[in-house]
């Protein structure tokens, strides 16, 4: 499997990529690791005529802290971004959840940035995203702006990404100090994506009360989504064995459920309810 | 000297696939070489009503485009080689590409050959074929129903052969007093040899040779077939496998795009290279299995088996491949009585025609599924007549005392001693304690599951008149040259084709023990049809006991020679001289003796020969057995199933296998979890899946799952030795035992964990979904 | 449409590597075709079997799913950059010793992955090498003595010191025996 023929540069500086894509006329695309785009050029399944390298732009390497939030450069790949200390020390879901993508190699090159910016509606990081209110930080000619993962992505392989613009970072709330975290995968057994991925961070007040819960789910449809009944069925409670399990069940109300050939609708929606049990008794218990 | 047979020597082949340094197909360049690409059918099935090639053939690079029709009358059918008698097989011609008419996606509709390989795949993009579409049909039960789509016209109800061995007497079934039924599906999956297949063809117009790289598992029987094919000679036309990555029976066939490599090198008269990507391997190359098997089994509510009576109903795919006719029939019906001794069988075979890629063997081809079968209705016999599943095994054991022992359908297994193996595994698993463990945490509300195995297979093709007998089309015996070198330094010819085996290494210690030389001093030449004389190749388990053995004979053969010059030399009698640890001593007479050089280097210079002898020392030997072997054994599984998610926790495998005398006990091993792991595969996770309209759903290693290395526990694997009497060596095959075994072990294990909810069956692979469901139905939806 | 060829430079098992290359031209096809490292196999299309697997500036990637362009003025090993037949790198040595390959198609890539789990984990369990090979596939040998050979190339290659990040990794102090 080859991709079609394209040309490829080099952008020094977000500026010069910017200009490059404007030269492309739209039929240029940005290269980060390239673990979401090669393999879908090889397939032919996507056929730019001009690759725009961007991985020489340290600037896009940054990890920051404002205010509440971390700032994740666009091109950190999964392997920094699970070893990164100051991501474990704020936002150790997403170091966890990229620990748990793909496998030694994909870490090493695939990026954050590249991740989102494809929304694979199978990948790991969405889930996290989610669950963190992440915000896409996009760069066009116009400057800066933010966009909330949830109307960014809107579709497997959509976003809301504007023209000529590329993705320099993603912005995660930094969530209260109280609160712990897991991303809890069932492995596809081929592709190794999640069949349902599913986040947590939640905690308990002083009295033992759950006062912060959040739950985010990947992989089981075409979107990733917030399992917001599960939270309402949970704040201001105990937590316990019985009052997890009642709220987990409602774990895929929030999203739409897909099905391939390793598991129906049904079995995803299963699927959501176990892991998120799972997923909160490993943090609540 | 060390014995080496028996001693787990580190293979010799190691040291270049450690460093990069194999040669595989791909790794071959040659001056002008140019890249092949073949367009396939992207419709099921359909008739062809145009292909537009302009575009491709004015593309910058393209040096050709062929079509099924720019090929007609110029190279033949592809033959398949089992004509299986008695048995009505129909047999359709499979042109190299389709002319007209094309029966599954994969089918060959136009070869493109550009000057590089990035070219040739943009140059196959602009072939354009228009299809008028025909209604396709998959499955072999629906194809063989009234008005189902014909794949082909004069075939009724695409029926390819209907085979029958065996016949109950009147009354056994009907008056049994237990009659346990069962269907199967054994799926059709996919050989998966980590290389794909691949083709260089180079032709030389001055001497009119040809010359094929090809990973096949079977050099000359690609030269015999594909010299008819071409319509060269077999003296002209060279066929060598390089490394291959692997093969597992994918590699066996003569596939049409051998042939149109070939052709196209000849033709064009530059090399020409072809090598298929994995996407294009799983609509193109043969698969495996895919055989509905309809079991009855009769017998005594004590426990005596009595009867059984078995249909296999199976997918050979859109034509009949190399060995398609034989895996479902031969192969697989001639064992459904497996290690037991049941006084009558009756097997039953339709083979049918689907639009889907033919099936061929695949690892163990017909006894992982003839094991399935009897393996899975003895544990459901067991349940129903409440007897422990290892208790009616043993009950019904041909007994050690019984050998050579004839199986119902004529069979003659060869040695055994089935209950050796069964001991040994339920002593490494603690097998009552493990009972025990099982019943208290089914009362705990687990479900656990005891799964095992007692097969024995027939392997080691094989006696050249038997395999004439049933159709297949080659001898199956094999040849070994050993050439001994002045120095004392030996090249060993041989006709099988190992491909992953490590023969390199375990014929080296048979030739080692027998000459008294270091192993180091040896080497093996195989796969190349111009070096090695008419040989078999690799598959069925055949190598080391047929070519291994033609190697033990080969070097008797020198030893017998060197003695008598030794003699001379020595001015003894032949009878004063013994042959120990490479040295030929006078008896009795220390430090009066030759060592194997000294001879070596007598025997090349032939200064002082006995009167009347020929110079050099070098043996050939062409050994036919005279009876398949027939290894055996028991595994064992303990699975633990996930009731939220229907995951299965493998959490035990046991392997005691006897495959005779183990050579090299490291590859023998080797060899049995590779097995298992295929095995174990097919039960649990792959599966190739076609929707109704023909297309495959799992073409690629994204949908498919190939088995990793977190699927599996630590394999606990041991064997017994129980030596077969067929040939010197006392070995039996080791290549597909583990997967022969594990298929119907790693089954059963789930379905005694399911047992608890009366579950007899259920279809592999054993996705968690399928058990969680199953798990719900039963308990209700809380 | 027609462009321009790419120069690409690499050093590749230490040895300063250069070829004129199409910008499409897989890392893969770039090592084994213009730089004529064979060691290094395709086994898929799709990013799963790691048979390709190399190192890039001491990470492992797999090559099929990166474009040579990309690897321009970086370093890379490859399988022919571990050891030679005389004197093997201690996982090559564990490779053959504890027999981690039958044909021997996906061991460079499964090699060099064991590799860059060692880099990351020195001291793993069986546990932790068999989740840690989640990007490779052997397809020969059910992968316990691939398991086996990982957990003695780990000990070795504490016990001798050798530095798994330098650019040619022959095996320091290892006996071919």
């Amino acid at each position: 499997m080859i991709p079609v023929t394209f040309d490829y540069v080099r952008a020094k500086n977000v500026d010069q990529a910017i200009q490059q894509l404007k030269d492309s006329k739209g039929e240029g695309k940005i290269l980060a690791g390239g673990h979401s785009l090669l393999p879908l050029m090889k397939m032919r399944l996507t056929e730019p005529q001009m690759l725009i390298d961007i991985t020489g732009i340290d600037a896009l390497k940054e990890v920051k802290k404002d205010g509440d939030r971390l700032i994740v450069g666009a091109l950190n790949t999964h392997r920094e971004v699970s070893i990164h200390p100051e991501i474990k020390e704020h936002i150790p879901l997403v170091a966890e959840t990229a620990r748990q993508i793909g496998d030694i190699q994909i870490r090493n090159k695939g990026t954050i940035g590249g991740n989102i910016a494809h929304a694979d509606s199978a990948a790991d990081l969405p889930a996290a995203a989610f669950v963190l209110n992440a915000e896409v930080l996009i760069t066009n000619e116009f400057g800066e702006q933010s966009m909330d993962i949830d109307s960014f992505i809107i579709g497997p392989l959509i976003t809301m990404m504007p023209e000529d613009s590329i993705v320099t970072g993603i912005s995660f709330e930094i969530p209260p100090a109280h609160t712990e975290s897991t991303y809890l995968k069932y492995f596809h057994p081929a592709s190794g994506y999640p069949v349902v991925g599913v986040a947590v961070v939640a905690g308990t007040d002083s009295n033992g009360v759950i006062d912060y819960v959040r739950v985010g789910i990947t992989g089981a449809g075409d979107v990733a989504f917030r399992a917001t009944s599960v939270e309402e069925a949970l704040i201001g409670k105990t937590p316990s064995e019985a009052v997890i399990k009642a709220a987990s069940k409602s774990a895929a109300e929030d999203g739409e459920m897909g099905s391939d050939l390793f598991a129906s609708e049904e079995y995803r929606e299963n699927l959501c309810k176990v892991y998120t049990e799972r997923a909160l008794t490993s943090v609540l218990l | 000297m060390t014995k080496m047979v028996g001693s787990s020597v580190k293979r010799k082949e190691d040291a270049r696939l450690l460093t990069g340094n194999g040669n595989f197909a791909d790794d071959i360049t040659l001056p002008g070489m140019l890249h092949a690409s073949v367009v396939r059918s992207s419709s099921a099935h359909a008739k062809i009503k145009s292909i537009k090639v302009e575009e491709a053939l004015n593309h910058p690079g393209v040096v050709a485009v062929y079509t099924g029709k720019d090929l007609e009358g110029k190279i033949g059918p592809i033959p398949t080689s089992w004509y299986v008698p008695g048995c009505n097989l129909k047999e359709p011609p499979q042109y190299p590409l389709a002319i007209d008419h094309v029966r599954y996606v994969g089918d060959g509709v136009a070869l493109v050959i550009a000057e590089d390989r990035y070219t040739v795949k943009d140059a196959a993009e602009l072939i354009e074929v228009e299809y008028e579409d025909l209604p396709a049909v998959v499955n072999q039960k629906e194809a063989m129903e009234e008005g189902a789509p014909l794949l082909h016209e004069d075939i009724e109800n695409n029926i390819a052969l209907n085979w029958k061995a065996g016949e109950i007497p009147e009354g056994i079934m009907e008056n049994a007093e237990v009659v346990v039924k069962e269907s199967f599906y054994v799926q059709r999956v996919f050989p998966s040899p980590l290389e794909t297949r691949a083709a260089i063809g180079q032709y030389n117009p001055g001497s009119g040779e040809l010359t094929l790289w090809c990973s096949s598992q079977n050099p000359h029987i690609h030269r015999m077939v594909l010299s008819e094919v071409l319509g060269i000679s077999e003296a002209k036309f060279q066929v060598i496998a390089p490394d291959m990555g692997g093969g597992f029976g994918g590699k066996i066939g003569v596939y049409p795009d051998e042939a149109l490599i070939g052709y196209a090198a000849r033709d064009l008269e530059r090399p020409v290279k072809w090598i298929e990507e994995r996407s294009e391997h799983y609509v193109a190359a043969n698969a495996g299995r895919d055989e509905y098997i309809d079991v009855e089994l009769a017998g005594k509510k004590d426990g005596t088996l009595e009867a059984i009576r078995v249909k296999n109903t199976a997918n050979l795919g859109a034509y009949l491949s190399t060995m398609g006719a034989g895996v479902s029939t031969i192969d697989f019906g001639m064992m459904v009585t497996g290690s037991y001794d049941i006084p009558y069988a009756e097997s039953e075979t339709f083979g049918v025609y689907t639009n889907t890629t033919p099936t061929d063997a695949y690892r163990g081809a017909g006894k992982p599924e003839s094991t399935y079968q009897i393996e899975r209705i003895i544990d459901l016999f067991a349940r129903e007549i409440k007897m422990d599943p290892v208790e009616l095994r043993r009950k019904n054991f041909i007994k050690k005392e019984a050998f050579p022992y004839q199986n119902a359908h004529g069979l003659v297994y060869d040695s055994g001693d089935y209950e050796k193996p069964l001991n040994k595994a339920l002593e490494a698993i603690n097998y009552e304690e493990l009972r025990r463990e099982q019943e208290k945490k089914r009362k705990e509300g687990k479900l656990i599951g005891i799964g095992f195995s007692t097969y024995v297979e027939m392997c080691g093709f094989g006696p050249s008149e038997v395999v004439g007998a049933v159709g297949f089309q080659g001898g199956t015996w094999e040849n070994s040259t050993v050439r001994v070198h002045p120095s004392g330094k030996v090249t060993v010819f041989c006709g099988t084709s190992p491909h992953g085996q490590g023969h390199d290494t375990t014929f080296s210690q048979v030739v080692a023990d027998k000459l008294g030389i270091p192993i180091e001093d040896i080497e093996f030449v195989f796969s190349d049809t111009k070096s090695v004389s008419m040989g078999w190749g690799t598959y069925g388990s055949r190598s080391t006991a047929v070519g291994g053995a033609a190697v033990s004979f080969a070097s008797d053969r020198v030893v017998e020679k060197a003695k008598k010059i030794a003699a001379h030399e020595l001015e003894v009698s032949e009878n004063d001289i013994e042959f120990e640890n490479g040295k030929f001593q006078v008896k009795g007479v220390p430090g009066k003796e030759r060592t194997f050089q000294d001879i070596a280097h007598s025997a090349n210079m032939a200064w002082n020969l006995p009167e009347g002898m020929e110079p050099s020392l070098e043996a050939q030997y062409f050994f036919k057995p005279e009876n398949f072997v027939f290894p055996f054994g028991t595994h064992v599984a303990v699975v633990e199933i996930d009731k939220d998610t229907g995951e299965i926790d493998l959490q035990r495998y046991v392997s005691v296998d006897d495959v005779g005398t183990v050579i090299n006990p490291l590859t023998a091993e080797g060899q049995v979890h590779g097995g298992i792991a295929q095995g174990v595969g097919q039960a649990l996770w792959e599966g190739a899946v076609y929707n109704k309209n023909g297309q495959l759903v799992s073409g690629t290693l994204m949908d498919y799952t190939l088995p990793k290395a977190r699927f599996f526990p630590h394999i606990e694997s041991d064997f017994t030795e129980t030596p077969s009497p067929v040939n010197p060596l006392g070995a039996k095959g080791v290549g597909e035992v583990g997967t022969t075994a594990s298929i119907a072990c790693a089954m059963n294990a789930v379905v005694d964990a399911l047992s608890v909810y009366g579950i007899t069956d259920l279809e592999m692979p054993l996705t968690p979904e399928k058990i969680w469901k199953t798990v719900q139905e039963k308990e209700g939806n809380q | 449409m027609t462009v321009e060829k790419k120069r690409v430079s690499v050093t590749a098992n230490g040895q300063a590597c250069s070829a004129e290359v199409e910008p499409r031209k897989l890392l893969v096809h770039y090592l084994r075709d213009d730089l004529g490292l064979t060691g290094t196999h395709v086994g898929c299309d799709t990013s799963q079997c790691g048979a390709c697997s190399v190192m890039v500036d001491g990470d492992v990637v797999k090559s099929c799913t990166m474009l040579a362009v990309q690897a321009d003025h970086s370093e890379i090993t490859t399988v022919e950059g571990l050891g030679t037949a005389a004197e093997l790198h201690p996982m090559q040595q564990s490779f053959w010793e504890e027999h981690g390959l039958q044909c021997g198609y996906c061991t460079p890539g499964v090699m060099i992955a064991a590799i860059g789990l060692l880099k990351e984990n020195p001291n793993p369990t069986e546990e932790e090498i068999r989740e840690g090979l989640e990007g490779v596939i052997c397809r020969c040998t059910g992968y316990q003595f691939i398991v086996s050979a990982v957990q003695k190339a780990a000990t070795r290659i504490q016990e001798t010191g050798v530095n798994l990040n330098s650019q040619r990794l022959v095996g320091e102090g290892t006996q071919n025996d």
